[in-house]
């Protein structure tokens, strides 16, 4: 038997095969007639793709109808050059490469030769068109922009490319594709499913009804409508504020991680990227490599977060218990350490406890909170380790896992990175040499949006939800456990009490005392962040960040929020305003600090980001 | 050359002499372009076939000069030199048509599975063929699966399901050496119910075990299995259809779903359902008796059907050489595994003989999978007809494969 069982198997799948052939061959005469006719059209019908609504149900984008010139090589009959170009308002030059590229992707499979063309060109061209064999006009349905904000959220809508024809079969040429933003990250949502129609062909190319009674074809699914969790008015307030600055704005609702608005500038207008100037549009905006338009800061950018950092670390020597809240530190405007060196601070009342001490921005007060954290522990690799675990734990230094297809990491040393920094264990290195992370300088690198996230776990008393952007898919609330389930820090909630005092004190008595919002109480922390870049390989300093992060209202947080704005100066110059009157537009509609929004309007960054592109030598901080 | 040599089996040869002839007349055909240039040109992928070809012809000179001893003495480096070359796709692999499992040196891509596969043979022949091994005791039988498992579990996530499939052909030496039947009818069933708990759900499967398992116990008295047996197999069947079903539906995401889908044929391709398959079933019904002729097809020169030149070349010869044509590909296939396996039969060291049942095992698996999917009784799974398919790695494996038996067989007298 065991001898046996090969040699049957082999024969009883040979006799199989041959009865099966023998059935295709020459018993079933259906094959050799469809052969005999030959070719199967195969027509593809197009779903609309998901509409996008914010999250008070305000529609964003829509669709508009766009048709495209498509040519079949194999199909095409010699035409008249002079008059087709005239018609498609193209070069005969540009007709004959787009033919020939389209021939080297098939010779029978349809290529486009004039891409989105809108209702007013195709009524023209309809009758036209039909007197040039092999091309033939397909609709398809492309983005209509209902507001002229977000398009960092939004992303957009392009043709697909070879790469992604030969990695994903569902995409034929000529086919549209989400790029970026939720069109890229919630694609097979929107886009739906397209039809097939398999349409017989007889010899002579003509239509003769459904290939096999259309048992093959199928219908086109439409794609889903999407709610976003952004607040457009939130949102298009952000970026009338970010205009002629650089930076972002994150703002989150603490209780449930939405996104109510994810602000980058300098930005551009969602439409620019749809219809026949799509692609001079693009080009013209991705080469722009000094402002960056289409580089979306709020997620991209990692910047050293500065003093609102110093939370943190209150929270970490709390939870530590290396400090208590009445233990104070004298301030000698500035820090002394190790050999002479001096870390400096401004001019305020002295010595301070915590509360104060957040309220002021002491430096000095967080040098000392940060070492004694680091010297707690028998060296300072458990040191600098435990304290890095704590920051981690509100999801900084590492991929925070928003819904968006882009984002940073952001950068928190641990213990390794000082000890291949300084090569230990030949050199040594101690707290103070990592003394810039007390007030968020140095090593630390974080992204708005994380920012933003830790802002919000504050307001909660230490918990979140990561951050996320979809809120209902056709009217269902979302599932997916990533967003739905809360996050828990390391540090306890009663800990969060006297930093969140403190922030509150930033607006009553500290470095915010003159942004207060009438009616609403704000917690807040002011941020001013030492910045170098490099110019042609030369590392020149330029002028300071401004930063900010508040949530409000103090005893139940609405809204958290982030702000940085590029070479601002300080904290409380342009992002605490901004701050402010985000907080303010959000929670009451109306703004009253009007005089604050005047301000921010009528002031513009543009010339200091000139300044180091102008080769000439500069000043900074004036 | 030894004295014992007793020659080569020159009918073997011939039927991989005919079926590499045919193969490439069958590519030239589907590869034809508008413009025929010289049969050796190199940017044609027919004329790089034949150059492919050729190399094999000189290949397989260097293949029966190398004496025997040394496959059997180096089986465990090759293998090893083959596990590190498919784990090395997961750093330099290059991803062409959606599976990483190719490597590009200089403008030629190689695929390092397909040699994969001779390598685990002789390394299965050198366990099963070394006098400690025996193939019934436990602790052996897991060292042997873990031999063949190996190779085929680093395959699989690249995704080369196919590839991986072929390594169930191993159980044919193992069962042929004294491996327990019930292994392979465990398999099997086990294969089944998956697939038909995928295809009609968990209930109807669960009847179907129940409605079986009812007849086994009236029917066979004698050797009736004891009840309670009986009753942990129907359990266990049941309980495996349902978690089957449930993994399935709650654990695998859609891109996993969808990947098994595909396999099993419920979305078989990308233009819709059903279109290589149907593509394929045209061209070679519409072959009739004698076919329409050399490079007379119409859906083989339309290129109707997708990849016709590499796992689909068997529709060409349908169409152009009709039943003719492809009844004499399936008996000299037929004929060429019998044949091995009366060589495998007649060795006398038990090296010998795995490593022949394994190369008849690697061909017929390669041939039921791909005859099948092209003439439509078996969802698509990529994978070529040995010696037929257009692709330098596979026929250099299978000439490989194929002549290292040869020389092993012409060398049989020396080895007891």
């Amino acid at each position: 038997m065991r001898t046996l069982l090969l040699y049957i198997i082999i024969l009883i799948t040979g006799v199989v095969f041959l009865g099966r052939l023998f059935y295709l061959q020459v018993i079933d005469e259906s094959f050799a007639r469809l052969s005999e006719d030959n070719a199967i059209k195969v027509v593809y019908d197009y779903p609309q793709r998901g509409y996008v609504f914010d999250r008070n149900g305000e529609l964003l984008v829509s669709n508009q109808p766009s048709y495209d010139v498509m040519a079949i090589p194999r199909n095409v009959k010699a035409f008249d050059t002079a008059e087709i170009c005239r018609i498609l308002m193209i070069t005969p030059k540009e007709l004959i490469s787009r033919l020939d590229k389209a021939k080297i992707y098939s010779p029978r499979l349809p290529s486009i030769i004039v891409p989105q063309l809108n209702k007013s060109e195709y009524a023209y061209l309809q009758e036209k068109m039909r007197n040039y064999t092999g091309f033939y006009i397909q609709k398809r349905s492309l983005r209509d922009y209902q507001t002229h904000n977000g398009s960092n959220i939004l992303g957009y809508i392009a043709e697909v490319n070879k790469k992604i024809i030969d990695n994903n079969p569902y995409y034929i040429s000529g086919d549209l594709i989400g790029k970026q933003g939720i069109e890229g990250q919630y694609e097979e949502l929107l886009r739906g499913v397209k039809g097939v129609k398999y349409i017989q062909k007889d010899r002579f190319n003509r239509d003769i009804g459904a290939f096999k009674g259309g048992i093959y074809d199928t219908l086109p699914k439409k794609g889903k409508d999407i709610t976003l969790t952004i607040d457009a008015v939130l949102q298009a307030y952000g970026e009338k504020l970010m205009e002629n600055k650089w930076g972002g704005i994150v703002a989150i609702e603490p209780a449930t991680g939405e996104i109510l608005s994810l602000v980058t500038a300098p930005s551009y207008d969602p439409a620019l990227l749809v219809g026949r100037q799509r692609s001079a549009n693009f080009t013209k905006l991705y080469y722009d490599t000094i402002s960056r338009p289409l580089y979306d800061r709020g997620l991209l950018a990692e910047y050293p977060p500065g003093s609102p950092f110093k939370t943190m670390n209150a929270l970490i020597a709390l939870q530590e218990g290396v400090v208590t809240t009445e233990d104070q530190f004298y301030c000698n405007q500035g820090y002394t350490y190790g050999r002479g060196r001096k870390m400096g601070c401004h001019r305020h009342p002295t010595p301070l406890a915590m509360i104060p001490g957040i309220a002021q921005s002491c430096n000095a007060y967080f040098a000392n909170v940060y070492r004694r954290i680091i010297e707690k522990y028998p060296s300072p690799q458990q040191g600098m380790d435990a304290w890095a675990n704590h920051v981690k734990s509100f999801g900084l230094g590492e991929f925070l896992g928003t819904d968006l297809p882009t984002g940073k990491s952001g950068k928190i040393p641990t213990a390794n990175y000082y000890n291949k920094i300084y090569d230990y264990p030949t050199y040594k290195w101690y707290s103070t040499a990592t003394l810039s992370n007390a007030i968020g300088q140095g090593e630390v690198l974080m992204t708005p949006i994380q920012l933003a996230n830790m802002t919000a776990a504050i307001s909660n008393k230490g918990w979140f939800y990561t951050p996320h952007i979809l809120k209902e898919i056709e009217g269902q609330k979302i599932k997916d456990k990533e967003y739905t389930k809360k996050k828990y820090t390391t540090i306890d909630a009663k800990n969060f009490e006297p930093v969140i005092e403190g922030m509150h004190q930033v607006y009553k008595s500290g470095t915010a005392s003159s942004l207060g919002i009438p009616g609403i109480e704000i917690a807040g922390k002011t941020g001013t962040a030492e910045n170098f870049i490099k110019i042609g390989g030369k590392r020149v300093q330029l002028t300071d960040h401004s930063i900010f992060i508040a949530f409000a209202p103090v005893d139940n947080p609405k809204i958290a929020i982030a702000v940085f704005v590029e070479n601002g100066y300080w904290g409380g110059r342009y992002a605490g305003r901004i701050a402010g009157l985000m907080i303010e537009k959000y929670l009451k509609g109306t703004i009253t600090r009007t005089d604050m929004e005047t301000w921010i309007l009528t002031h513009s960054l543009e010339e200091e980001y000139k300044k180091p592109y102008s080769g000439e030598p500069f000043r900074i901080n004036q | 050359m030894l004295k014992s040599s007793v020659g080569f089996d020159w009918i073997t040869i011939l039927i991989y002499l005919i079926l590499v002839s045919f193969g490439w007349i069958n590519i030239y055909s589907a590869s034809l372009g508008d413009n025929p240039s010289s049969i050796f040109d190199f940017s044609e992928v027919y004329g790089k076939q034949a150059v492919w070809i050729l190399l094999s012809f000189a290949m397989i000179v260097v293949l029966l000069s190398i004496e025997a001893r040394f496959y059997m003495r180096f089986s465990s480096v090759i293998y090893i030199i083959s596990l590190i070359s498919i784990l090395g796709l997961f750093i330099f692999g290059k991803t062409i048509n959606g599976a990483t499992s190719w490597y590009v040196i200089g403008g030629i891509s190689v695929q390092p599975a397909e040699f994969a596969k001779v390598a685990t043979a002789l390394a299965l022949a050198k366990y099963l063929g070394d006098i400690q091994t025996i193939i019934k005791d436990f602790s052996n039988q897991v060292k042997a699966f873990l031999i063949i498992a190996l190779p085929a579990l680093i395959i699989l996530p690249q995704p080369d399901a196919g590839s991986a499939m072929v390594y169930s052909a191993f159980l044919f030496p193992l069962y042929r050496e004294g491996l327990s039947g019930i292994y392979l009818a465990t398999g099997f069933t086990a294969i089944a119910i998956f697939v038909f708990t995928l295809l009609f759900g968990p209930l109807y499967v669960a009847i179907a075990v129940g409605i079986i398992s009812l007849l086994i116990s009236f029917q066979k008295r004698r050797n009736r299995p004891h009840f309670l047996f009986l009753f942990i197999g129907i359990c266990t069947a049941i309980g495996y259809s349902y978690s089957v079903d449930y993994i399935f539906e709650n654990v695998f995401e859609q891109r996993h779903r969808d990947r098994f889908n595909i396999v099993l044929g419920q979305e078989v391709d990308p233009r819709g359902i059903g279109y290589n398959t149907n593509q394929s079933e045209i061209a070679i019904g519409s072959g009739g008796w004698l076919g329409k002729g050399w490079t007379e097809g119409t859906q083989t020169k339309g290129q109707f059907v997708p990849e016709q030149h590499t796992d689909y070349i068997f529709s060409t010869v349908g169409e152009e050489w009709g039943f003719l044509g492809t009844s004499l590909v399936i008996l000299l296939f037929v004929l060429l595994m019998l044949r091995l396996l009366f060589l495998a039969e007649r060795q006398k060291s038990m090296f010998h003989r795995v490593y022949g049942y394994s190369v008849v095992g690697i061909i017929f698996l390669h041939f039921l999978v791909n005859i099948a999917m092209v003439i439509g009784i078996f969802p698509t799974v990529g994978i070529p007809l040995p010696f037929f398919s257009y692709g330098g790695s596979g026929l250099w494996s299978f000439t490989i494969l194929l002549f290292i038996f040869i020389k092993l067989d012409a060398e049989r007298m020396s080895y007891w």
